[in-house]
């Protein structure tokens, strides 16, 4: 989840290689096939070398913690089963905190849990790692998982509790060891990069009573710098690698936005370079809306408008939030504040309520800041 | 080894026409035979329509017959196979390669142990 209000400025990191959007769809296919020779002899290295190994040395404990991710999330199982048993198993945690970090009553979770663990048994689901065919199908579960528990832990509602500031290390700390488990694929370190990218900025993301603030209007040195370095430095090796996805593109455009020292200009064309590649790759009407609010940034807000209004989004409050503010710029003042009514209507979190409230009194006919 | 019931889940109305229906037949057969060979077949079969079946209530010793089956539903189990399978993942396959030649649903259902 991003912040759908993002004038701010970015420069692509000046040392390493320069984005080269286009490159990365081109070389793509090519990639493909030799990453696959390459990774099928770097397997058959490893197991040898696994089975050579004592049972309980450290890597055959990794060998089981990859083993347990992918039963955790196998597609048979429903995705709330999936979070619900990653954090269970993998993640440590306990039934009551999982039920508090989604908001759900105890005996409920603790039933998911168990008809998870016994649909694994009673169906047979194997505990093993996914063969080399069926891997990328079995991977898409599981960054999906990760990312929404990270996403859980990010989008709290007011301000910080112990336990969802828990759900983002988790979900990083699950996508790191993931990513150290299996190298060679691409999409875990973007997932890796997105995630300590959009961490990086928590520090500055509420005031001390949980107001938010925008991407615009945070205090930059608050953002963590090693964790932007750190982001900055994996996206720079997705793309040497030139195997992009959905989530080392969704890394790209926050790298581009992390890098800013000061609210200056973005480079906004990059952004809405990376975010056609991401439509190319994997279309949705949330992709095409922030992608919007980027072309709004080159091309004005009357050009991002109708791309807005052409999404069929009514039941997301970002779409009426990101339609109010592109309004508001028009000067349509009387039609922004409807928009931001409606958003605040849709939306759950307190303090996006409160934003959305206060946007939606700067922009009313009768407000000082009206032309 | 364990056991599984693959039913395939058909919407009511009339079958699809011999030209449409007999490519699907013919892979079902191609699907049958591979599970032969694989040492996975147990057993299979097409059943009639819902409106041939009866349903049987026992109680206390009277016996009631209603005509049709238990549940009335848009969709029912126009035919299932019987598998074994060393795991999960290997009776989904089959499962899916009916599933691809059906255009069907098909449910993939553990058998207790």
């Amino acid at each position: 989840m991003q912040d759908a209000f993002t004038v701010a400025s970015a420069k692509w990191p000046a040392e390493g290689v320069p984005p080269s959007p286009a490159g990365w769809i081109i070389t793509t296919a090519r990639h493909r096939a030799v990453d696959r020779l390459r990774r099928e002899s770097v397997r058959a290295a490893k197991e040898a070398e696994a089975a050579m190994l004592v049972p309980s040395s450290p890597a055959e404990e990794e060998t089981d913690q990859l083993r347990l991710i992918f039963t955790c999330c196998h597609p048979a199982l429903a995705q709330k089963a999936q979070v619900a048993l990653t954090l269970r198993l993998l993640g440590g945690l306990s039934t009551p905190e999982i039920a508090r970090a989604f908001l759900v009553p105890e005996p409920t979770m603790a039933q998911r849990i168990v008809r998870a663990k016994g649909k694994i048994r009673d169906a047979g689901i194997p505990y093993r790692v996914p063969g080399d065919a069926e891997l990328p199908g079995r991977l898409r579960p599981v960054l999906a998982v990760l990312y929404l528990i990270f996403n859980a832990g990010y989008a709290a509602a007011t301000g910080p509790t112990l336990t969802r500031d828990d759900l983002c290390a988790e979900a990083v700390r699950l996508t790191r060891l993931l990513a150290r488990l299996m190298p060679g694929e691409p999409e875990v370190q973007g997932l890796l990069a997105l995630q300590l990218l959009i961490l990086a900025r928590r520090p500055a993301r509420t005031t001390v009573d949980g107001a938010m603030i925008r991407l615009a209007d945070q205090d930059r040195s608050r953002w963590d710098a090693a964790l932007i370095a750190e982001g900055q430095r994996i996206v720079r090796e997705c793309v040497r690698n030139g195997q992009p996805g959905p989530y080392q593109l969704q890394a790209a455009i926050n790298a581009v936005h992390s890098a800013a020292p000061s609210v200056t200009a973005t480079d906004w064309p990059a952004v809405v370079q990376l975010y056609d590649q991401l439509m190319a790759l994997a279309p949705s009407p949330v992709v095409a809306l922030n992608r919007a609010v980027a072309v709004a940034e080159v091309s004005g807000p009357a050009a991002a408008l109708p791309l807005v209004e052409a999404l069929d989004l009514g039941q997301y409050h970002l779409f009426h939030a990101v339609r109010a503010d592109l309004l508001r710029r028009l000067g349509r003042a009387e039609e922004a504040a409807a928009a931001y009514t409606r958003a605040a209507e849709l939306t759950g979190n307190a303090a996006e309520v409160a934003f959305l409230r206060q946007a939606r009194e700067l922009t009313s006919p009768s407000s000082p800041d009206h032309p | 080894m364990k056991t599984y019931l693959l039913s395939i889940y058909q919407p009511e109305g009339p079958p699809p026409a011999p030209e449409a229906l007999e490519p699907v037949m013919t892979e079902l057969a191609a699907i049958a035979q591979d599970m032969q060979d694989a040492g996975a077949f147990v057993f299979s079969a097409g059943l009639c329509p819902p409106s041939a079946a009866t349903v049987i209530r026992a109680r206390d010793g009277d016996v009631l017959l209603t005509d049709g089956p238990f549940l009335e539903s848009k969709e029912f189990v126009g035919g299932f196979t019987v598998i074994t399978a060393p795991d999960l993942d290997a009776a989904l396959k089959w499962g899916e390669r009916m599933a691809a030649a059906t255009t069907l649903p098909v449910e993939v259902r553990p058998f207790q142990t």
